[in-house]
């Protein structure tokens, strides 16, 4: 199985990573080989089997609803690419047009 | 010459606790020397990230306090090497990374912040594979560590820094993070010991998350004891962390003399498919050694859908990866793009430029594994197969306090010679990768040499029984002292008298 170009791309648009025409090529093939690796796991019976989400067997964790302290405001925005004042600043979100 | 150039730096860290209260040198003495020496070491195998020398010093000053006043830990005084990808504060955090260049945590992670409680020594931030993706620390953005027993070999990954610095003798303990293999594959490569604990043993608070619901972090040191002590200081209950389990942490030390005697040791055949001859030689060698020392080893012990584990892993923890590392969008911390005319298109960009190739591999391969189209084929049949491998081994430790097999297939591999075949890259992880699937403990500890590089040998237990992984390891190196062997390299080095 060989994955499409235009597949690729729709990827990389889902997961908002950039990518060059050489990364596209490079990934088709890459993405191409794990995936047909990937396939003897169609060869597993499966049926009736419940899936596995999380190796954790806990369930539903609770805690005492505490105030504790957290990180003052000016230590997370200083951590900011760009920011105004006590805001982070981005371009907007919706097309102008 | 000065106090630092006399002390012995080839000790254990329980060794440097006994000099240090002995009183044969300082704990600011031991991280100046300590610190020289990685510096000394440093062009050759690039371990660090960053030598926080500063912290270091001012650690250590608080760490000659709690001896003079007596109120010292096993750890107070002690040099360490934390994964960077283990949140430290004021310390720069960049995961190997150009996504988090510039990035210093505000606060530490739950391990960092019980370590610097403990009285350790923060020496500095070991270099890794991006975000721990890669088996090999080829896959830094800052370059690749290269093994202390051959410059021109990789040193194993992702923990690749955190390994080769207790090898190469430049720390006595570091800390590493475990996903598919990533403590226990480089312990096996660079001839240390390492330790994945159960999932849920150790907080993963302030750790870059890449795949939550397979890494734990976890110890490498050269000895059992060493390792027993570091992890008794990491693990346990964080209320910052819901995924960590309500189990009391057991007394590991206490575990280390019960030797072998009344140890049930299985053997599945198939985590020694595709072994290199000397790799099987070693660890054949190895069941001998513990067979005739008091264990009961049982051959034959069957875990077909193991097989599975790795195609498993590769969808699992790809799909988590994309998921997480969806955060990384320049806006709040960390690397950005600020030239784009729209917030998506800024955010592409930022993140095309940041990530690495194999991190874009594993986002990509994630997001596949996850669209519309193809989860029930892929990311849910991956997590089926998840639920019959935990099953298998499961019922191969009900009669089995430990699973034995190699930790990897073969000895350290040349730089360059996978980096650019993911699939050869990923099959390093083959015998590491089940116990990452079913959440369940396994240690790497050195048993020979193949052609001058280190083979490890591996023991997977029952979930939280670290203890007996910890215990077979030390009746193991009573019997044997592969783990005392040190590279050319570390011996050369200055420091020792």
């Amino acid at each position: 199985m060989t994955l499409a170009a235009d597949e690729v791309r729709r990827l990389a648009r889902l997961a908002r990573v950039a990518l060059d025409d050489d990364e596209v090529e490079r990934l088709r093939a890459d993405l191409s080989t794990c995936l047909d690796h990937f396939r003897v796991l169609a060869e597993i019976d499966t049926d009736g089997v419940p899936p596995t989400a999380h190796a954790s067997a806990l369930e539903s964790v609770e805690r005492d609803d505490v105030v504790r302290p957290s990180l003052a405001a000016e230590e997370v925005l200083s951590r900011a690419p760009r920011r105004e004042g006590a805001y982070l600043r981005v371009r907007p979100v919706l097309d102008p047009e | 010459m000065s106090v630092e150039g006399t002390i012995d730096l080839d000790r254990t860290a329980h060794e440097h606790a006994r000099a240090l209260r002995a009183g044969e040198h300082s704990a600011v003495e031991l991280a100046r020397a300590t610190i020289a020496r990685i510096r000394e070491q440093e062009p050759a195998i690039h371990a660090y990230i960053t030598v926080s020398e500063e912290r270091a010093l001012a650690d250590a000053a608080a760490a000659d306090g709690r001896l003079r006043a007596g109120d010292a830990a096993p750890l107070t005084g002690i040099p360490i090497a934390l994964k960077d990808l283990i949140a430290t504060e004021g310390v720069a955090t960049s995961a190997a990374s150009r996504i988090l260049e510039g990035y210093v945590p505000a606060e530490d992670a739950t391990v960092a912040a019980r370590l610097r409680e403990a009285g350790a020594v923060l020496v500095g931030k070991a270099n890794l594979d991006e975000f721990a993706m890669g088996s090999s620390t080829e896959h830094s953005a800052y370059g690749p560590t290269r093994n202390p027993w051959d410059l021109e070999r990789v040193p194993g990954g992702s923990s690749g820094g955190s390994a080769a610095t207790v090898a190469a003798r430049g720390v006595p303990l570091s800390l590493g993070t475990d996903t598919g293999g990533s403590i226990r594959q480089p312990a096996a490569l660079t001839g240390v010991v390492g330790l994945k604990p159960t999932y849920g043993r150790v907080s993963r608070y302030g750790v870059v998350a890449f795949a939550s619901s397979l890494e734990q972090v976890g110890p490498f040191g050269r000895d059992a004891k060493d390792v027993a002590a570091l992890l008794a200081a990491i693990a346990g209950l964080d209320p910052c962390d819901s995924t960590t389990a309500p189990v009391p942490v057991p007394d590991y030390a206490a575990e280390l003399g019960r030797g072998l005697d009344g140890l049930s040791i299985g053997v599945p055949d198939v985590l020694f498919e595709g072994a290199e001859e000397g790799v099987r030689e070693a660890v054949e060698a190895a069941i001998d050694l513990l067979a005739a020392n008091g264990a009961s080893v049982t051959r034959g012990v069957q875990l077909p859908t193991a097989r599975a584990a790795l195609p498993a892993y590769y969808l699992i923890a790809p799909a988590e990866a994309s998921a997480n590392l969806a955060r990384y969008d320049g806006v709040k911390y960390g690397a950005g793009d600020t030239d784009g005319p729209g917030l998506w298109d800024e955010m592409e960009r930022t993140r095309g430029a940041g990530f690495g190739p194999e991190v874009k591999r594993r986002i990509m391969l994630g997001t596949y594994a996850l669209s519309a189209g193809y989860y029930d084929a892929y990311y849910l049949k991956a997590q089926k197969v998840r639920t019959l491998i935990r099953q298998e081994l499961d019922r191969a430790l009900a009669g089995h306090d430990l699973l034995l097999s190699p930790t990897a297939p073969g000895p350290a591999f040349r730089l360059g010679e996978r980096v650019d075949d993911p699939l050869a890259m990923y099959l390093s992880d083959l015998y590491t990768i089940p116990a990452n699937i079913a959440g369940h403990p396994a240690i790497s500890t050195p048993a020979g040499f193949v052609a001058g590089l280190p083979v490890g040998l591996q023991l997977l237990g029952r979930p939280f029984e670290e203890g007996t992984l910890l215990r077979a390891t030390a009746a193991y190196q009573a019997l044997t002292d592969w783990h005392t062997r040190a590279p050319a390299l570390a011996l050369a080095a200055g420091g020792a008298s």
